[in-house]
């Protein structure tokens, strides 16, 4: 067990011990190398669950706003519980957007801050093993030992496997916080922002089409994205609705490109590159090329990063007179 | 697609069909003062009425290209001149997005065009209609976006 890991269950303990917090929410082993679940405690016994490793790649803060929703059928005056989470930069900037949409309140959240180095991506693990699956795996620092279901086995530098969003991550550590355990260490440079974007912007118009088209075509449409989105809290999607039906029930490619192109339009001036809606693609799409496309047009044209503090306005829901209209049509 | 009146047809006989989105107070009245003052304009266009700029939905756009528009005019009150004070100034923003989007997955810029035209600007409506006419004249038919299959309702 870690230092970390052993902090943050003595600080869960205390929490529980000095009844700040009637839940907590955190990460605890699942049954699959490389991987953890969520985990909601409601009592001091069960810290021993929590992790605390290179592995918590969930986004936590998409499970909050369903805590704060009075229970149906409930009489007379209910109270939200107060809930405890561990949060990583990524999470921090979810729940600052929460909080800022009315989805979650403030003074009933009790947030931990951990550093983070970067969260490991299992499917590059076991592609850089070169085997089919992962049979066990041992985190140890920043050092991750990795066996593959046919026994081939190799050590790693977390570094080398990480997810995409983590190797871009510019706010490792909680931008709010009631206490921060630890600090990240030095941040990437900036220069390795947005490469991917500007890669594929290179390319022409058709070339980017085709791409698209080779990725999108093998989107099931399950959904798995807007579900493990801490944004799409919508009661409605757009994507379910059905007056107006926005999506037809077809397998037509036209409506895969609608939704996912609707989706990022919905994560305008939100979305923080947390990298849950890639993990959870069943099918491998390369979603973050889109998700990053409106991430770095919001910040060249609006000059805001998504969710930083809880006193900027997100980027569509406010305006400057003398904002970009070079793109509109002049006679 | 119905025939065009105007006989203006290219060699292979296709015309661009455009969807216009027009705000009530500004550009429709624009577009209504370019028809009584017997301004020539393009029929190719099929005219949406919104309230304001700020009610587009950029799903309304991809619905449609998806619908089979080849291509997209979205037009609203100039920067300060909003009948709701500020609607065309959020939907701005929201159309740089959605303008830069649609170029960078691969679809021809020319399909989907933002202008803003004053209740006034009758001539002005007619010639951004014009230009963006034979922008998609130039682009020719949509293929990308557009839905194959057919709506079982």
């Amino acid at each position: 067990m870690s230092q970390a890991e052993d902090a943050l269950r003595k600080e869960v303990r205390k929490l529980f011990e000095n009844k700040t917090i009637d839940l907590f929410v955190g990460h605890e082993a699942a049954g699959v190398p490389l991987k953890t679940s969520a985990c909601f405690l409601s009592s001091a016994d069960e810290v021993e669950r929590l992790v605390w490793n290179a592995s918590c790649a969930a986004n936590l803060a998409v499970y909050l706003p369903q805590l704060f929703k009075r229970p149906q059928g409930a009489r007379g005056e209910w109270n939200p519980p107060k809930v405890g989470v561990v949060v990583k930069g990524c999470d921090s900037r979810s729940i600052v957007g929460l909080i800022k949409e009315k989805q979650i309140p403030r003074d009933r959240l009790y947030l931990i801050g951990v550093g983070c180095e970067g969260m490991i991506d299992r499917h590059k693990a076991a592609k850089a093993l070169g085997a089919v699956g992962l049979a066990e795996a041992k985190i140890d620092g920043t050092s991750v030992h990795i066996i593959g279901t046919d026994g081939t086995q190799r050590s790693f530098e977390s570094e080398e496997i990480l997810a995409d969003s983590c190797r871009e991550c510019r706010h490792r550590s909680a931008v709010l916080s009631d206490v921060v355990l630890s600090e990240a260490s030095e941040q990437p440079p900036e220069s390795s922002r947005y490469t991917d974007v500007s890669d594929f912007e290179s390319q022409s118009p058709d070339e980017r089409w085709e791409y698209l088209v080779s990725e999108l075509s093998r989107c099931i449409r399950c959904y798995a994205c807007r579900e493990a989105c801490p944004n799409c809290y919508c009661q409605e999607c757009f994507a379910d609705e059905t007056a107006p039906k926005w999506l037809g029930v077809t397998t037509d490619l036209s409506e895969v490109f609608a939704f996912h192109l609707g989706r990022v339009l919905h994560q305008a001036g939100r979305c923080v590159d947390c990298g849950a809606c890639v993990a959870a693609c069943p099918q491998g799409i390369n979603l973050r090329l889109l998700n990053q496309k409106v991430n770095r047009d919001v910040e060249e044209l609006f000059g805001v990063e998504s969710n930083l503090s809880l006193d900027e306005a997100e980027a569509l829901l406010s305006f400057k007179m003398e904002d970009d209209q070079s793109f509109m049509t002049e006679p | 697609m119905t025939k065009k009146k105007d006989g203006k047809r290219n060699d292979n006989g296709w015309e661009p069909r455009i969807v216009a989105f027009l705000c009530n107070w500004c550009s429709y009245a624009g577009a209504d003062l370019a028809g009584v003052s017997r301004i020539q304009y393009p029929p190719n266009v099929s005219v949406i009425r919104v309230p304001c700029s700020g009610r587009i939905n950029p799903l309304f756009v991809l619905k449609a290209l998806q619908s089979g528009a080849d291509g997209v005019l979205v037009s609203g009150c100039h920067p300060g001149d909003c009948h709701y004070i500020s609607g065309n100034l959020y939907a701005r923003r929201k159309f740089a997005l959605l303008k830069s989007l649609l170029e960078y997955v691969g679809i021809e810029p020319e399909r989907v065009q933002f202008s803003w035209v004053s209740a006034a600007e009758g001539v002005r409506f007619a010639e951004i209609l014009e230009k963006v006419i034979d922008a998609v004249r130039e682009v020719g038919p949509a293929s990308k976006m557009v839905k194959e299959l057919e709506e079982v309702t």
